[in-house]
């Protein structure tokens, strides 16, 4: 209570070395670095394939299904991958947030302690 | 015809000005003008993200480009769609973290340098420029085919009527009409999509039947190739929509107007679905214009296939649904331009002006005053330069702004946030040579040179080979915020500790004692 009250008047900022360095926040920047980069990768090519096969390659004039090319599922899996991706990152992200929260919650009792 | 588009037309200004009565009085200060004050919900900002982008290039060019070529029509939309997964996966939650009303509020947020915030709200100003030049260019186009108004009146007539509620109701009326006009985008394109689908007996293997013969193009109109002769052009293009949207400076803004991270996110996830639904829906209704209207009348009344929409419209449903369809494109122009002109506006009042001209200490009249005035000026000056361009190509002016945002701002906006050395003297250099590499390489093309005379700009070779200079200048801008920084021998870093846990964590002191 009473670090609050404090914190209300004077502005204290919070200890960003501190919290760097921390195991909670090591592991936040982690999780978050392997998903982003793997994703981002992946979508990228996913999507840059489109164009590349199409000038490069005849595969996508070739019939799926009668009268279905290659190069409309391709086309249209390109929207299914974007709504994939998107709610695979939304449960991803519930998990970051939760690290998030503990990250600050440690550095709130840091605080508590300096205050002593 | 006319009296009921013109009945309709009326009518959206009237529901604009309604809009902008009811929001006048919550635009008190700065904050509401520049971003509605962050209150948007989540599901609101994700219709007025997903309005932004459906501008009236994406809704008559899409279509149009859909109906002529049919395949490589695609080639102008996928790209954009999965380019917000760049915002979601990398942009969205850091900027909501760190800015406050700008794109140049997060970058000095690490660098805390005047000279990073002049040069990033320059280069913010000018994207807005082109970015507005291709919606007026298209509005005009618009006008003259469905009023029969010279060109010059109708960006004139536009121009009055946004300013009417930029100015008024700033940022909150600005949003709502993108939402409404988002929502009757949506319900007018759903509607005449259900008629398409009733012609085709809801069947979708008949639709690819008929599309082989239904053009000239014949079977190949399902394929690859019926625009795009150059494969790398088209990547170019590709990969300039994929990255370009994180650099918007008037999309990005969006994510100012909510309270924090997590609705910024939920907002994303919003506009992924609507645009994604709307684009599906987009491909068939080309399909329908080619094969219901012809690819002969859609050319007739406007060769880049701008047209294909109102005619097919006006096919399935008679003057009505042609004046309603085309109403929607007035309002969609109305909601786009307004949205461009506030980030540009609000790049001039509080990143110029209170930030460093007034060392941030201008009063909220001084800055909503200068913020009016900003406005004023960004929207002349536009019309004064649509004049002079009104015969280039609006996809070619829209798919620029896109190639400099994803060359200079995207770059920076990674850099700050994702990587430790970078430094001030990075930042300058990678938004330069991002900006002046890509109008450069423009100016070079085959947009602006021909050797053919009337078929371009100029007559000559152009130097530069390819349309869409975005596979060169996207890396160059990298490169040059890269180079800027390892060269530079000062270590002008910022705190990117602090960045770091900001960025991440989206709380500073105020968010621990909320607790």
């Amino acid at each position: 209570m009473e670090l609050k009250k404090e914190a209300a008047e004077t502005p204290v900022s919070l200890n960003y070395k501190r919290m760097v360095v921390s195991s909670p926040f090591q592991k936040l920047i982690k999780s978050k670095k392997r998903f982003t980069l793997f994703t981002t990768v992946f979508f990228l090519a996913f999507s840059l394939l489109l164009p590349i096969l199409a000038f490069y390659s005849d595969i996508l004039t070739k019939p799926l299904i009668e009268p279905f090319s290659w190069g409309w599922a391709f086309a249209f899996a390109q929207f299914f991958m974007t709504w994939g991706v998107c709610h695979l990152y939304i449960k991803k992200a519930a998990q970051f947030d939760q690290i998030a929260k503990d990250v600050l919650e440690a550095e709130e009792k840091e605080m508590g302690r300096d205050g002593q | 015809m006319d009296s009921k588009v013109i009945a309709l037309f009326l009518l959206v200004v009237f529901i604009t000005l309604l809009i902008t009565f009811y929001t006048a009085r919550k635009t008190k200060d700065a904050r509401s003008f520049y971003t509605a004050g962050g209150g948007l919900k989540g599901w609101q900002n994700g219709f007025a993200i997903a309005g932004d982008f459906m501008s009236a290039s994406s809704f008559l060019g899409l279509i149009g480009a859909i109906a002529l070529f049919g395949y490589d029509g695609l080639f102008l939309m996928y790209g954009a769609l999965v380019s917000y997964l760049v915002v979601l996966l990398l942009v969205a939650e850091p900027l909501r973290n760190l800015g406050k009303y700008t794109l140049a509020d997060m970058i000095t947020e690490r660098f805390r340098s005047k000279k990073i915030r002049a040069v990033t709200a320059f280069n913010a100003l000018t994207i807005s420029i082109f970015y507005m030049l291709a919606q007026l260019v298209a509005a005009g186009a618009l006008f003259k085919l469905l009023l029969d108004i010279n060109y010059e009146l109708s960006v004139i007539i536009v121009g009055i009527v946004m300013l009417t509620f930029v100015l008024f109701g700033g940022m909150t009326a600005t949003s709502w009409v993108q939402i409404i006009k988002a929502f009757l985008l949506l319900g007018g394109t759903i509607f005449i999509f259900i008629l398409v689908m009733s012609k085709f007996d809801f069947n979708f293997i008949r639709i690819f039947q008929e599309m082989k013969t239904a053009t000239p193009l014949k079977e190949a109109y399902l394929n690859p190739g019926a625009k795009y002769t150059n494969g790398l052009d088209a990547i170019s293009l590709t990969l300039g929509l994929v990255l370009g949207t994180a650099g918007l400076p008037h999309v990005l803004s969006r994510f100012l107007t909510v309270p924090d991270a997590k609705v910024a996110r939920k907002s994303v996830v919003y506009s992924i679905w609507i645009i994604g639904l709307f684009y599906i829906m987009v491909i068939f209704l080309g399909f329908a214009a080619a094969r219901f209207v012809g690819v002969d009348t859609i050319m007739a009344a406007n060769s880049a296939g701008n047209m294909a929409a109102p005619l097919l419209a006006e096919m399935l449903g008679g003057e009505t649904l042609f004046a309603i369809i085309s109403a929607v494109a007035f309002a969609t122009i109305l909601a786009v331009v307004a949205g461009i002109v506030i980030t540009g506006a609000t790049a001039f009042s509080h990143d110029f002006y209170n930030e460093i001209l007034k060392n941030g200490k201008a009063t909220q009249d001084q800055q909503m005053k200068m913020a009016r005035i900003a406005s004023i000026v960004i929207t002349v000056l536009s019309i004064i330069l649509a004049l002079f361009v009104q015969n280039m190509n609006v996809a070619f002016l829209a798919s620029l702004a896109l190639t400099v945002g994803a060359s200079s701002n995207l770059p920076v906006i990674l850099f700050t946030v994702y990587w430790k050395r970078f430094n001030i003297n990075g930042a300058i250099t990678g938004i330069l040579v991002g900006l002046i590499g890509t109008l450069l390489l423009v100016s070079l093309s085959p947009s602006i040179w021909s050797p053919i005379k009337g078929a371009s700009l100029f007559v000559g070779e152009p130097l530069f080979p390819l349309t869409s200079p975005g596979i060169v200048s996207i890396p160059l801008g990298f490169l040059g915020a890269y180079l800027g920084t390892v060269l530079s021998t000062r270590k002008e870093t910022g705190d990117f500790d602090e960045i770091l846990v900001k960025s991440n964590t989206g709380n500073d002191v105020k968010g621990v004692n909320d607790h």
